[in-house]
């Protein structure tokens, strides 16, 4: 009896009851009222909205749809409203909704944006394939970014230098794929700039534990400084050392030719791919590898690592550079990827967007990818609106997505936990 | 396998935390280490373990010299340890905790082979009835239960020596009589335990050799027959009682009154449920219950550092809750937080400083703006000498002082504003038997003097010692008001979570 007893007993730390709590319920249906007053009965009754889901060159050709405005707007926004109306219930049942929610509830509002963007322009319709395969490209330098985040973090290092990595990975892919006449050679040298960037991190931050922070932020000014005098100088001076070079469109057979999705994933260049690779490979290691367990329990528990024989700060090492690789490979993005010569200051913040990426994606790969896909469609929306002209400013249109991803985020992802030993350095 | 260490010392700067210790524990026994807070005992198992370097001396493992450069090891060599602080990552599963370090891997990719490690949990869970469920997540686990996993750690990698650091620390009487039957059924299958503890009760339990450590260096071994004040006066060094002397309480009026007292966290748990009792002047009122069950709740929400969601407490007929911690503070509430080191004290402020944290607005401390020097350095230099705060100067910081000379501070400063109720958190967590002793002796004084009292302690025997009344917690909801002289067996039961009549 006694035993029994004892074993029920001290869960000492762990909750008695959870609460119920109405906050994502509440933002949620807020955002659903909004959207059907302002997207909904602000549209007109007679107008209509125009879809392109196709381009010319589809191997299957799917017809343009139209659909009334006014009735779609509404009809979206009851959706969302709905969706709202179920996280409550299941907050009232103290029970968690799954991830699905979010995306069906984002797709919903976004749909609705759209349809009141797009009403009563005969001229002009919404290019959802674009929209779509923009969405991805844009979302590439953050993918990589938020992955090298997401490494390093986990090893218990904190990365602010991600846009360092990703201008130096510019710069070097640049100018090694213009002195070889070709990007490819370029892509290759990248990554090389970013894990020398993120040795200089990883010293700092495992040798002379100095505030990661410190030495990332310290970094990416230094690196801005680098770049920013050989453009201005050898590359200016020497026009053969930044040319704009381009990385071919390689079609996957078949897969690119099924509907929408196909141009979108499977016709892209070569840096989407490896893209594709790196979040797969990562997601499996991480989660499923002896290397990932011990990663994870070197972030976590430095010293419970320690006790079993793990070289805490070797991992810490190791993964920082391997971080700072990939984000350099992102960094050819900006250049040898996108057909564009090397200019200063050219990832323009995109290194701090990668690191909320990885905050929102919960550290994983996965969710990394989801959260900079979310963030490449904000991109690649306000590029769209501004295109089509809408009837309010394209600052303020710009703005929505990111409200929408906070809220659904903060509400219904829940609290996200970065690893314990985070910014910590590991001291014997 | 016998395991010997010989001349081990270890020093950190000019302190010997080890001093030339020999040590030899015979195979298939459970040797003792017994000495108080801060005598060396974890130094010296952290040197064996290959987590220090000793500065001389050599271990050996059957007969033969080893050098351990890191834990690794150690573990290699068949030792394993059990920290007092859990190696456990919290959010992994038990099964990935055990692995950890010694993984089975499947493939080039090095994927981890759960359905082995999983096996290996429940074969080990088995063998000692450890109930332990390869894939609970380790963070909901109660500490017990962590615990085990920590051993199965160390028998999943061939142990045939355990360190167990300090290892009823964090139990409860019955998870501790558990433990002591897994260090019995561990022996019995052949494995030396080296049990690392100051509690003379579990040492006359299960040790068969007994070592004990005073100041870094080795004082004497005993017998398990030995009494518990023998075992006591030599690990302290001269003679102590066992009891504290107090007379019968005297209680007068109800002092403190709280009703239904409920705190919910930010992370919307509840960690105080409903919570009601009182305490009287001249009345000690312990609270019992295993740490984490609401105490800190309790006590901070008294003060008004953690926010109320519901019910009331009045000091002496005044309504506390809801006001601000001066105003609480004024009215007549003295605090000794649980942990001194973060919330007592400020360590990089000199002892002066601290001693003025909560009156240095205040004559004689500050005229206008202005504070007084001379009359701080004299009410420092009489409360040191009162509370006998052994510093080389009321200018030294609070930090630099041993643990019972900081808690000696915070009651200096505590008791020195007129109290109508003291609540102190685990007074003596860490302290030296010395320090103890005098700590206790205060707060019955300030009892007899009229006070209530509110103890908060996760040692049932201070609990026992010091309380008029007992109240049981568990779960944020106290589950039962004892007299002190209730057995042991049925307050365990209690802190488990049992009633009152269910446990008696």
């Amino acid at each position: 009896m006694t035993a029994t007893v004892a074993d029920a007993a001290p869960a000492a730390s762990t909750a008695p009851v959870a609460a119920k709590t109405w906050r994502s319920t509440i933002a949620l249906a807020v955002i659903a009222v909004l959207s059907l007053v302002i997207f909904g009965l602000g549209t007109g009754s007679g107008s209509t909205t125009t879809f392109v889901v196709a381009r010319g060159t589809d191997f299957v050709h799917l017809p343009d749809f139209t659909v009334p405005s006014r009735v779609a707007a509404i009809v979206l926004s009851l959706v969302g409203l709905a969706l709202a109306g179920w996280t409550g219930y299941r907050a009232n049942q103290r029970r968690k909704v799954g991830l699905w929610l979010p995306i069906v509830y984002g797709m919903a509002i976004m749909g609705a944006l759209l349809t009141w963007a797009g009403a009563g322009r005969d001229a002009t319709s919404i290019q959802l394939t674009g929209l779509l395969t923009s969405s991805l490209f844009l979302a590439v330098p953050l993918v990589f970014g938020a992955l090298a985040g997401t490494l390093c973090e986990r090893s218990g290092i904190v990365n602010i230098a991600i846009e360092g990595q990703l201008l130096a990975g510019a710069f070097l892919a640049a100018l090694v794929g213009s002195i070889a006449g070709n990007a490819y050679v370029g892509l290759i040298a990248a990554p090389i700039a970013g894990a020398l960037v993120g040795l200089v991190l990883a010293i700092f931050a495992t040798k002379y534990w100095v505030n990661q922070i410190v030495v990332g932020v310290v970094l990416n000014m230094l690196i801005v400084g680098l770049t920013s005098f050989f453009f201005s100088t050898v590359m200016t001076e020497n026009g053969d050392l930044n040319q704009p070079l381009g990385m071919a469109k390689l079609p996957i057979p078949l897969l690119s030719k099924i509907p929408v999705l196909g141009p979108v994933l499977f016709n892209q260049n070569l840096l989407v791919y490896l893209l594709y690779v790196a979040v797969a490979v990562m997601q499996v290691m991480l989660f499923r590898s002896r290397w990932g367990l011990r990663v994870r329990a070197v972030g976590e528990h430095p010293k419970a690592a320690d006790t079993v024989g793990i070289n805490v700060n070797r991992t810490r090492v190791r993964n920082t550079v391997l971080g700072g690789a990939i984000a350099g490979l992102g960094g050819a993005f900006f250049t040898v990827a996108s057909g564009l010569a090397f200019g200063k200051e050219m990832t323009a913040g995109k290194g701090y967007i990668a690191l909320a990426a990885m905050i929102l994606g919960r550290w994983s790969p996965r969710g990394a990818l989801a959260a900079a896909l979310l963030f490449g469609f904000a991109d690649a929306l306000r590029a769209q609106l501004g295109a089509i002209g809408s009837p309010i400013p394209s600052q303020f249109l710009a703005m929505t997505p990111y409200l929408a991803t906070i809220f659904a985020v903060a509400g219904l992802v829940g609290h996200s936990r970065p690893p314990a030993a985070e910014g910590v350095p590991y001291k014997k | 396998m016998k395991l010997e260490l010989r001349g081990i010392t270890k020093r950190f700067g000019d302190f010997t935390a080890n001093d030339r210790i020999d040590l030899l524990v015979e195979p298939g026994t459970v040797h003792a280490l017994l000495g108080e807070n801060g005598a060396g005992k974890s130094t010296l198992m952290n040197v064996l373990f290959g987590l220090y370097d000793a500065d001389e001396g050599e271990v050996l493992l059957d007969d033969a010299p080893v050098v351990f450069t890191g834990p690794g090891d150690a573990m290699a060599a068949g030792i394993g340890m059990v920290h007092q602080h859990f190696m456990l990552v919290h959010p992994f599963t038990v099964a990935e905790n055990v692995m950890l370090g010694h993984e089975d891997v499947r493939g080039p990719a090095k994927l981890l082979d759960l359905a082995a490690a999983r096996r290996k949990v429940r074969e080990i869970s088995d063998r000692f009835n450890f109930n332990v469920d390869p894939d609970a997540v380790i963070e909901d686990l109660p500490v017990g239960a962590q615990q085990r996993v920590e051993i199965i750690k160390a028998l999943s990698r061939d142990a045939s020596i355990l360190i167990l650091d300090e290892p009823t620390a964090v139990l409860t009487p019955q998870e501790t009589d558990e433990l002591l039957g897994i260090v019995k059924d561990l022996r019995d299958a052949g494995t030396s335990v080296v049990l690392i503890t100051h509690k003379l009760r579990e040492v006359k339990a299960v040790a068969d050799t007994i070592t004990v450590i005073r100041r870094g260096k080795v004082v004497g071994t005993a017998e398990p027959s030995a009494s518990q004040e023998e075992l006591a006066s030599l690990m302290v060094g001269r003679a102590v009682t066992m009891r504290v002397d107090k007379a019968p309480a005297t209680p007068g009026e109800t002092m403190l009154q709280v009703d239904g007292l409920t705190v919910v966290d930010d992370a919307q748990v509840v960690q105080l449920d409903g919570v009601s009792f009182d305490v009287k002047a001249g009345e000690i009122l312990a609270i019992a219950g295993v740490q984490g069950n609401g105490q800190t709740e309790l006590t901070e929400a008294l003060l008004g550092v953690v926010g109320t969601d519901a019910g009331t407490a009045t000091l002496d007929g005044e309504l506390i809750t809801g006001r601000s911690i001066k105003d609480v503070l004024f009215s007549g509430i003295g605090f000794v937080p649980e942990d001194r080191t973060e919330d007592g004290i400020v360590a990089t402020m000199t002892i002066a400083n601290n001693l003025m944290l909560d009156t240095h607005d205040k004559a004689p401390y500050a005229k206008g703006f202005a504070l007084q020097p001379k009359a701080i350095a004299d009410e420092a230099r009489k409360h040191v000498e009162q509370f006998d705060v052994r510093a080389t100067s009321i200018e030294q910081t609070a930090g630099s002082l041993s643990g019972g000379n900081q808690q000696k501070v915070v009651l200096a400063r505590e008791l020195s504003r007129p109290l109508k109720l003291l609540i102190a958190s685990n007074p003596t967590r860490g302290l030296d038997v010395g320090s103890i002793e005098f700590v206790h002796k205060r707060i019955v004084a300030e009892r007899d003097a009229g006070a209530a009292v509110i103890i908060v302690s996760a040692e049932l025997d201070e609990v026992v010692a010091l309380a008029d009344r007992i109240a049981v917690m568990y779960h944020g909801r106290i589950v039962g008001i004892v007299p002190p002289d209730t057995d042991r067996d049925t307050l365990g039961l209690m802190m488990a979570g049992a009633h009152q009549e269910e446990a008696a």
